[in-house]
């Protein structure tokens, strides 16, 4: 028996014409998925808090700066929490749109201060402007464990009862604030509810 | 102003690049002459166009030029000078424009040293390898710009990822990127050959050394990024089947087995169709790697600064490059004829099985890898595929693949015998029978599967010995008269001694240092001891010391076996400023029987620390092996028959003899085998 690795007499089958196709229509194909793939977000995992109540936690302020952060500050009305740190640079590439925020009064948005020093933080906010209602210092990380921070910046936005509604991973662009999180805002704050 | 020229040269490149695929191409098929000779000149000129923004680049990071946006974000005046070099690609922009450097640099040496092809081929060669310039150069000058300014300059930059200011890593990506555009050469001549509708001997003499060239780069990129994983993550872990290492594999497996087929196309003419497909898939693996790792469409350990703007355009280049050259090979195939017929038992037979698996597994790694992003398009259900699944699949379809390659060489041409080339390796048998039965006795309570593991890992390496002591006739003539066959004997055969018995060396590193590794983590005072399998680690205590450009703490331990100190161990944990981060250096000590390896974490706050400790039996075999591999394939890229020359090509069609004659070079000599 013998195997011939191209049968040179043989006439072109349209059998074997699809045969050959067959590699570029899988390239294709994957092609396909790829170009789906970019548009998906895989860092997104979704957060087991969505829809519990806030960690409970008791931060302290800011050196020099009033109003630290804890559990019982986030109940009474809809605010976003802003995970942020001054060695974090994507946070200077979001720091505009919660300086908009602020200047707008849409909602109030506090911030967590992740694993970082008093007196950077402080220098930070006066360097880049202060869009912070409360701003809680969790020096070593401990509170953001809690709350499933494992990467800066993050942004949770928190129904008036105290729940946490929605959790972006990253800056926040303007068309995230656009698309998710301020329509969310308003539907939270017509006493709707919310998903994003 | 020294930036701005660096853009510059990448525009003219551009330029140069857009000529080049086109012009000789058409000359090609013109036959004209003229037109054919411009391949040559324009490939050169854009390699030089393309160092000249390379070194423009790389000016600007020893000179630590911030106010070019890509230095100020990746570079740190007080970085030591390698870091400051490697720094040029270790980020997005710079590393396209290494890929571009290797791509340009290997068209160049196609222009120079190419002289014994047939012009109107290297013309359609030089082209399809500028085809592939235009899209990279338009991806960095449109997407990736290195040389973009930023004003006001900052007074110092951001710095390099600490875990990347690493002697392994600073030379991982290059090899890594030689490797990959090394099969670009494979890509252009299996293109080249499609347009032209033929595949011969002499064009996988010609493919061959390339994609050797290239098997040794990619293979020493991947030794040195586990190595680099090993010793600096600080988990005592070599491989994660992580997106990006796959990444890199998958090429590597498909690059392994064009190897290997190429082989059949040279000696015995056949397997064309399939060679050709192999040197398009492997390239566009390459491509999918690179994308994968640019795109950030899969999560990954490696995480680089990701861009949907950039992916959308990689993923049309790398649909446009893949397309492309399967719909030419869908059609033009066919005129590929093949020559040699052989028995399914044969040495043909043996790189058929040896191919067959080797493209399964990488099939298998591809599946594992883009499996999640399938499931989360389809379903939007978020996985990941890790190592169990992996293990499962991968590490079957390569047991036969090891088993095999010890008996291929052994096999004739055309027609073999299995059952004769097993009792030629007899000695091979004997040796993996003791191998077995050793293990068994020395771990009779270690893992079962590790046991036929390190059989098979003796197997391949007794085998590849006694395939050189059969080839030169080693007992049975003279020993004189075997000393001249071991020198005489082409050097091809030696690479595969080499390689495989590299191969059966890493089996073994990966089998022992997995089955018997000791681990122990806890928290020490300094004064506290703790025994690892037959050693005992001391904690002498831990001492802050600073370096260039971060603060560490040392700890030191005192390595003691049967009561004899044997070493001080002295792991660092370190913190960068710039940007801030930690990262663990282990103490790692080598010995003959394997690694002693120690890693200190953090303090718990009450004088304690938190360490870690493993002995791994053998791991540097893995290492050792790896480069026992790439001894192999530069022995056999040394080969006579690649400097003397390709064969002179068989006589073509008229209708392109004529043309061809038109540019050819007066033909080479024959080399007989």
């Amino acid at each position: 028996m013998s195997i011939e690795a191209n049968d040179p007499n043989s006439e072109e089958t349209p059998r074997r014409i699809w045969l050959r196709m067959v590699p570029l229509a899988v390239a294709l194909l994957i092609g396909g998925f790829l170009f789906v793939g970019l548009n998906l977000r895989p860092k997104e995992i979704p957060s087991v808090l969505i829809g519990k109540d806030v960690p409970t936690f008791d931060l302290p302020a800011l050196p020099g700066r009033p109003k630290g952060l804890k559990s019982a500050d986030l109940k009474g009305q809809v605010s976003l929490v802003n995970v942020f740190a001054s060695w974090c640079v994507s946070c200077r590439a979001e720091h505009p749109l919660f300086m908009k925020l602020k200047a707008q009064n849409i909602v109030p948005v506090h911030g967590l201060n992740y694993k970082d020093e008093g007196p950077a933080a402080i220098g930070w906010l006066q360097r880049y402007g202060d869009p912070y209602d409360r701003v809680g210092a969790d020096l070593n990380g401990r509170v953001g464990i809690d709350w499933g921070v494992y990467g800066v910046p993050e942004t949770f936005l928190i129904s008036a009862e105290g729940r946490i509604v929605c959790k972006h991973i990253g800056p926040v662009m303007e068309r995230d604030l656009q698309e998710k999180l301020l329509p969310a805002i308003t539907a939270l704050q017509k006493g709707g509810t919310a998903k994003c | 102003m020294i930036a701005e020229l660096g853009h510059y040269a990448l525009v003219l490149a551009l330029s140069v690049a857009i000529v080049q695929a086109t012009v000789p191409l058409y000359g090609a098929w013109r036959g004209d002459p003229g037109w054919i000779g411009l391949a040559r000149p324009s490939a050169i000129v854009q390699c030089l166009l393309v160092v000249i923004a390379f070194a423009a680049l790389m000016h600007a990071y020893i000179t630590s030029d911030f106010s070019v946006l890509n230095v100020a974000t990746n570079s740190h005046s007080a970085k030591p000078l390698l870091y400051k070099i490697s720094g040029v690609w270790g980020n997005h922009e710079g590393s396209l424009l290494l890929w571009l450097l290797i791509l340009v640099l290997f068209g160049a040496a196609v222009a120079v040293f190419g002289g014994n092809l047939p012009a109107p081929f290297r013309a359609r060669v030089l082209s399809v390898q500028a085809m592939i310039g235009v899209g990279f150069l338009c991806f960095v000058l449109f997407t990736s710009n290195p040389f973009e300014r930023l004003l006001p300059a900052p007074i110092d930059g951001r710095g390099l990822n600490p875990l990347l200011q690493d002697p392994g890593l600073a030379f991982h990506p290059p090899f890594l990127y030689l490797g990959y555009v090394g099969f670009s050469m494979a890509f252009s001549f299996a293109v080249a050959a499609l347009i032209e509708g033929r595949v011969d001997a002499a064009w996988a003499r010609w493919v061959r050394p390339w994609t050797l060239a290239a098997w040794c780069f990619l293979t020493t990129g991947i030794a040195l990024g586990s190595w680099w994983a090993y010793y600096e993550l600080g988990w005592g872990g070599w491989w994660f089947w992580d997106p990006v290492e796959n990444a890199s594999f998958m090429p590597w497996l498909a690059g392994t087995a064009l190897l290997h087929s190429s082989i059949v196309v040279e000696k015995r003419d056949s397997l064309k169709n399939w060679t050709v497909l192999l040197a398009i898939l492997t390239f566009s693996l390459s491509l999918l790697g690179t994308f994968l790792v640019r795109s950030g469409v899969l999560t990954s350990v490696h995480a680089f600064a990701t861009d949907p703007a950039r992916g959308i355009f990689i993923l049309a280049f790398l649909i446009a490059v893949i397309a492309g050259s399967l719909t030419l090979y869908a059609f033009r195939a066919p005129a590929m004829k093949g020559g040699g017929l052989f028995a399914p038992i044969s040495r043909e037979g043996g790189l058929v099985l040896n191919n067959l698996l080797l493209s399964t597994a990488c099939a298998t790694v591809l599946l594992g890898t883009l499996y999640p992003l399938f499931l989360d398009a389809v379903t939007g259900e978020k996985i990941t595929v890790g190592p169990p699944y992996f293990n499962a699949t991968f590490g079957p379809l390569m047991v036969p693949v090891f088993l095999a390659m010890a008996v291929g060489p052994m096999l004739h041409w055309k027609r073999g015998d299995v059952l004769g080339a097993v009792q030629r390796l007899k000695f091979a048998v004997a040796a993996s029978v003791i191998a077995l039965f050793a293990t068994l006795v020395f771990a009779f309570d270690g893992p079962w599967l590790a046991i036929p593991g390190i059989a098979l890992g003796v197997w391949m390496i007794a085998a590849a010995l006694e395939e050189a002591a059969y080839r030169i006739r080693l007992f049975r003539v003279p020993v004189a008269d075997s000393l001249r066959r071991l020198w005489r004997s082409p050097r091809a055969a030696w690479g595969t001694t080499f390689a495989h018995a590299g191969a059966g060396m890493v089996i073994i590193g990966i089998v022992a240092s997995s089955a018997w590794q000791v681990e122990k983590l806890q928290i020490m005072q300094p004064g506290e001891s703790v025994s690892v399998g037959s050693y005992e680690f001391k904690f002498e205590g831990a001492a802050p010391i600073p370096g260039p450009n971060y603060e560490a703490v040392r700890g030191i331990f005192q390595v003691s076996r049967d009561g004899k100190d044997i070493a001080v161990m002295q792991p660092e944990s370190r913190k960068y400023q710039d940007p801030p981060m930690d990262t663990t250096e282990a103490a790692i000590r080598t010995g003959w029987g394997g690694d002693l390896y120690a890693v200190i974490g953090d303090p718990t706050g009450d004088g304690s620390w938190s360490t870690r400790f493993y002995n791994k039996p053998m791991i540097h075999w893995i290492w050792i092996g790896c480069l026992t591999m790439v001894f192999g394939g530069l022995v056999s890229l040394s080969d006579r028959r690649h400097r003397v020359g390709a064969p002179v090509r068989g006589k073509a069609g008229a209708k392109t003899a004529t043309k061809m004659s038109a540019g050819a070079k007066p033909p080479t000599p024959v080399v007989t085998k």
